[in-house]
């Protein structure tokens, strides 16, 4: 079937198989920071945006992203340096594979709630698994953001 | 590994019901467990065009639609209003907000999944399903019936004075439940819905009275030990029927504290 | 200092925030790239009487589909070990005999995902299915043999037999243990069981091969290990190891799962067969059942005490399950008593005994704490368990017995302990988690209990005597520096730790020193990443190597300066003249080595210890506790540690947090459950718990620094120990809580409720 699906602001048409993942559609278009971790809906790694909304990439089908848009890291690069130069300074990405689908969520979590406390961003990246970092270096990142964000906001 | 051969955006859901009577084919909702299963399609129906994504609220009623997915309930100002937040407790332990922002609650209800906390929060609130063939029925009678080949457009939450609070135990916080409980209180009558028993969720209501004179400790004691006494429970990997059992006096009777508190 | 001890960022951290494609599936080219998957066998022990694939072959797509038949028929072992390799060559690519649910039945290549996938289903298998062998209590002298076969064999003597289903056995000593044991007030004996759990690395195991302009066998894999990894492949295909190449790119989390082969031989043998590029991804599935967890323990420990609370004697007998095959079996359960009883001074007497056995599933491997997480579950609760006999504060009964600076540690090779700020670390923890106040516990009143419990734990630095690290350093023409390195960055820091202590020895900043590493081709021999070695081993090879260097540096700049070497200084920026002053910069000395040079400005080093340093460190945890749904929550955890000098404070911190929450989950949720017939349940991240950021409380971390003075810049190790405290910490506060003492991991709230529920 033919898709037509914008990522990171560039119209893609394209004729494809019915059972295609988005991750692969997206891997396959040069968006290499999504990734796959798990098969069964509980790692994160795939995050992406849909039409604005954190989703699992894996666990959507292209053809149900056609005429919709789709962002990954690599379309946010600046958000992406401007925050993650926060968790870089913990030493908290560590193996950084589960990176691109914590910072997507992450990025989302900032857009629809600017000043959340620890509980909601612990409830909101909850299903962003990382095995290296314990989590809290991540937490402290965030934190510092956020808190170097309302300074420039002043 | 799924496989699907054709993929029709459905133009309506005459169309949508006539290509479901097919075997092979079938609808589907946020494809999270579907995904996981080693099914082979021959035509996957997707409702996503049909403006089922959305919940109306009226002085009556919240219709919702059922592609609405999990994280727009758990969003949702008027529900959070009218459930005093127990439909936000029931959701925001599942997976995680991706997976939330994917799940429709259609595809939940449909499924009638033995883990559901949608299924159990829904039941306990005296949701009504609309089927596209079978026209409306309450979900507590839906629950019950084998899997068919009808359509299920959405829900309709009759606003009743009611109040309800919802509890669930997990082995860890975003895990499948190990048992979920809800008591809510309708026009007067108090039920529990125990779900994740591992089976289905089920209602218990307290026809014999016990809580007509107020929610005392030892009332909502003798309420949970009737709920545990009624409710059927089985063991898999994550618990034993006894633990189970135990939990739903635990469970039942804390929500009926909680509820007793919350009674205006 | 100006490099080491700073937190200075990751070389790769912008590069892994900004999502950049680095690991092994982002740099390959996937067009024309075999897609290699294997079929694996639904029984945990059966003969496979035929294999038919002819249908298979002729799925469009389909490149070569391997049986049995197609392999080689040596014997290896997949456990990534230095020589002599103590793990038995138990293995084949694909064996006729099948010995746990998802061991390899066939090698299926071809050019989609979907072709191999559908030749999968199609091709039959005619099963001989046999009783299979699942209690690991049961396996020694069984009648039924997991290695039934002639050509298995054993390299090292230890204690392996493979007709009796022992990978190892043994025993060692100091002092008369019955004895002491006899003459003490209290002897407690106690049984403790640790399950397989998974490192469930967020990178699955992946492999990618390929032939190069040289025929030569080019592997790209997610590994610890490239140069045993180079050993294993020549062995499994039978071909020279000239004639292969390893490299690895970013890996995405290790934790020892890949310090064994796990994937590679698959896509190697399909592209030495077909001479075409492959690729083998393993699903998470895969990574759950057929790969490399940690071994189940049972540990039982007989401690004997005076009533005043002095240790005289420890006995630990360990009963390791290193399931279908022995990688890592021998070694791991060393370190469970071995890593274990040295944290007691006192003892007189103590001896360990073990036996590791074969059984029909799934094969263990190596991972983080290695056998020492198991044995210090097993020890710090019997310790705990002796202070509430006693009815001793578990903290005093650690100040009377734990080992001490100076100490020699008869458990421990006879080592003594040079570096030993555990004293220390036991008493900030204390005070971090204001022990004084919260032991044991305190009733919040609401059907909720808030108590708090504790553990010491210690670990290695490399293998003492067995490890090697090295480092080629050299300098280039902008007066920047290529370190070249075959230890592995997992994720660790490794390659950012290591400059760092290149620039300190070289005086320059961390930017100027790039990292390279690790390739078989390019990089100088190193043992690998594991066994908490890099900092310690290849640490010390990076420090010599730029002492070296500058010495040449200085030779160079006097040669230009035409005087002696002796007449000269090397800063950092410039070789001058002591004298006058007269000085020629570092790029001018790069440029010249490039123009009618005779020496290069390149040092490679070696290094080896005999000794391997135990960091030492506390963990303290705070739970609540609901009494009714026996659900546990961690509310703060706090861990001191003495890892030496902390060459990158943000670094160790964080592998420390890191640590303590795998433990957390190994303690409280990490299960693992087979069928009667052998299938594991936890086989995917929905069932298989590990930890959410919800799942965990506070954790917070402080160093105790002694000074090692084996080590670089007086450094330690770091990476594995931080696992090892949460189990028994998070084990005696639930005691505390309830008063019951869990003995089986996972503590799960079921266990403790309906204990609770029968008081």
């Amino acid at each position: 079937m033919k898709v037509t699906v914008t990522v990171n602001g560039r119209k893609i048409q394209e004729e494809i198989e019915c059972d295609l993942l988005l991750i692969d559609f997206l891997r396959s278009h040069g968006c290499m920071s999504v990734k796959r971790g798990c098969e069964t809906s509980n790692c994160g790694l795939c995050t992406v945006m849909m039409d604005g909304r954190p989703v699992l990439s894996c666990s959507v089908l292209t053809a149900r992203a056609d005429g919709h848009t789709i962002e990954t890291l690599e379309g946010l690069q600046e958000e992406a340096e401007e925050f993650g130069a926060f968790i870089a300074d913990q030493g908290a990405e560590q193996c950084g594979f589960c990176n691109p689908g914590f910072m997507m969520n992450a990025l989302a979590l900032f857009r629809e709630n600017p000043e959340p406390d620890v509980d909601e961003i612990k409830e909101y990246l909850a299903g962003n698994l990382c095995r290296c970092s314990g989590y809290e270096g991540q937490l402290r990142g965030i934190l510092n953001f956020l808190e170097w964000k309302k300074e420039a906001k002043r | 590994m799924l496989t699907i051969q054709e993929y029709v955006k459905a133009e309506s859901l005459e169309q949508a019901y006539e290509l479901n009577q097919k075997k092979t084919n079938r609808i589907i909702g946020g494809m999270l467990w579907m995904k996981m299963s080693p099914l082979n399609i021959k035509t996957a129906i997707d409702l996503s065009g049909l403006g089922l994504d959305q919940i109306e609220e009226t002085q009556e009623e919240f219709r919702i639609g059922c592609m609405v997915t999990l994280r727009q309930l758990e969003t949702h100002p008027g529900l959070e209003a009218y459930t005093g937040g127990s439909m936000k407790e029931s959701l925001r332990h599942i997976v995680g907000v991706q997976f939330r922002n994917l799940a429709t609650v259609g595809g939940s209800i449909y499924g009638r999944f033995g883990f559901s906390d949608v299924l159990t929060e829904f039941m306990a609130l005296g949701a009504e399903v609309e089927l596209f063939h079978g026209g409306r029925m309450p979900l507590e009678e839906f629950a019950k019936l084998p899997y068919d080949k009808d359509i299920l457009v959405g829900l309709i939450l009759k606003k009743v004075p009611q109040n309800s609070v919802y509890l669930s135990m997990r082995n860890t916080r975003t895990d499948f439940p190990v048992l979920t409980c809800a008591v809510s209180r309708r026009e007067g009558m108090t039920g529990a819905f125990i779900g994740a028993r591992p089976g289905r969720a089920v209602a218990v209501y307290d026809r014999a009275g016990l809580l007509k004179s107020g929610i005392t400790d030892a009332a909502a004691r003798e309420f949970a030990a009737y709920a545990a006494e009624q409710t059927v429970t089985g063991s898999n990997k994550r618990a034993q029927a006894e633990y189970r059992t135990h939990l739903i006096r635990v469970l039942t009777r804390r929500a009926c504290q909680q509820l007793g508190g919350e009674t205006k | 200092m100006r490099a080491v001890s700073q937190p200075v960022r990751k070389k790769d951290a912008m590069s892994l925030v900004t999502g950049k494609p680095v690991y092994m599936d982002d740099v390959i080219n996937h067009e024309n790239c075999l897609i290699v998957k294997v079929l694996r066998s639904p029984h945990a022990n059966a003969i496979v009487e035929s294999v038919q694939k002819t249908a298979a072959e002729k799925v469009p797509g389909i490149e070569a589909i391997y049986t049995w038949e197609d392999v080689p028929g040596e014997r290896f072992t997949m456990a990534g070990q230095t020589y002599p390799e103590p793990s038995p060559y138990d293995r084949l690519i694909l064996d006729r005999h099948v010995r746990y649910v998802g061991d390899p039945v066939a090698i299926v290549a071809g050019y989609s995902e979907k072709a191999v996938d559908k030749a999968l289903k199609i091709i039959k298998v005619k099963y001989q299915v046999l009783e299979p062998l699942l209690d690991f209590r049961k396996a020694k002298d069984n009648e039924i043999l997991v290695h039934p076969e002639e050509n298995w064999k054993a390299l090292c003597p230890v204690g392996a037999d493979n007709k009796r289903n022992l990978c190892a056995s043994g025993e060692s000593g100091d002092g008369d243990i019955e004895a002491v044991l006899s003459d003490c007030d209290i002897v407690l004996e106690r049984t403790y069981h640790t399950r397989a759990c998974q490192q469930a690395m967020m990178e699955t195991f992946r492999t990618y091969c390929s032939i190069d302009a040289y025929g030569r066998l080019n592997v790209l894999s997610s590994t610890q290990i490239v140069f045993h990894v180079r050993r294993i492949l020549s062995n499994a295909l039978g071909i020279p190891k000239s004639m292969i190449r390893v490299s690895k790119a970013r890996i995405g989390g290790g934790f020892g799962a890949k310090q064994s082969v796990v994937a590679e031989v698959f896509p190697a043998f399909v592209t030495w067969m077909t001479k075409k590029p492959s690729r083998m991804i393993y699903t998470r599935r895969e990574s759950q059942t057929a790969s490399s967890p940690r071994h189940e323990m049972e540990v039982t420990v007989r401690l004997g005490a005076m009533k005043d609370g002095k240790i005289r004697g420890i006995d630990v007998y360990t009963l390791s399950n290193t399931g279908a095959y022995g990688e890592h079996g021998p070694t791991t359960v060393g370190l469970s008593g071995h890593k274990s009883i040295p944290l007691y001074g006192t003892p007189e007497a103590y001896r360990f005994r073990y036996d590791v056995v074969y059984t029909n599933v799934m094969s263990a491997g190596a991972y983080r704490g290695y056998g020492a997480t198991q044995g210090i579950f097993a020890l710090e609760t019997a310790v705990n368990e002796l202070a509430a006999q006693l009815h001793m504060d578990p903290v005093v009964i650690r100040e009377i017995n734990m080992v001490r600076e100076g100490q020699i540690m008869p458990a421990y090779y006879g080592e003594q302990t040079n570096s030993c700020a555990l004293d220390r670390c036991v008493e900030r923890a204390k005070q971090m988690i204001g022990w004084e106040e919260k032991y044991p516990c305190r009733d919040m009143g609401n059907g909720k209990v808030r108590s708090v419990g504790m553990a010491m734990a210690m670990q290695g630095s490399g293998i003492a005597g067995v490890d090697v690290g090295s480092a080629t350093i050299k300098m280039n023409e902008e007066g920047y520096y290529t370190m070249i390195i075959g230890a592995a960055d997992m994720g660790t820091g490794c390659d950012t730790i290591l400059a760092q202590m290149a620039a300190e020895c070289l005086d320059c900043p961390v930017d100027a020193v790039t990292v390279f590493g690790a390739d078989t081709d390019a990089s100088p021999y190193d043992s690998g990443s594991y066994a908490s070695s890099t900092t310690y081993v290849t640490g010390k090879a990076v420090e010599k190597a730029c002492q070296k260097l500058r010495e040449k540096i200085l030779e160079k700049g006097a040669e230009l300066l035409q005087c002696s070497p002796e007449e000269a200084e090397f800063d950092g920026e410039k070789v001058f003249r002591t004298e006058t002053g007269e000085s020629v910069d570092l790029k001018t000395i790069g440029t010249s080595a490039m123009d009618g040079n005779r020496t290069a400005l390149e040092v490679t080093e070696t290094n080896s210890s005999p000794f391997s340093p135990p960091p030492f460190m506390c963990g303290m945890a705070e739970i609540e506790l609901d009494k009714e749904t026996g659900q546990v929550d961690v509310i703060d955890y706090v861990a001191v540690v003495d890892c030496g000098t902390v060459v990158n404070p943000n670094l160790a911190r964080v592998q420390t947090e890191g640590g303590i929450a795998q433990g957390i989950g190994m303690a409280l949720f990490e299960n693992i459950q087979y069928s009667d017939r052998g299938h594991l349940f936890e086989n995917s991240l929905m069932q298989y718990k590990i930890p959410t950021r919800e799942d965990i409380g506070k954790i917070r971390v402080e160093f105790e620094s002694s000074y090692e003075p084996t080590g670089p810049f007086g450094a330690k190790s770091i990476g594995e120990i931080v696992i090892n405290t949460p189990s028994p910490a998070i084990t005696q506060a639930i005691y505390n809580a309830t008063g019951h003492w869990f003995r089986e991991l996972p503590i799960t709230p079921e266990k403790i409720a309906m204990v609770l529920a029968d008081d």
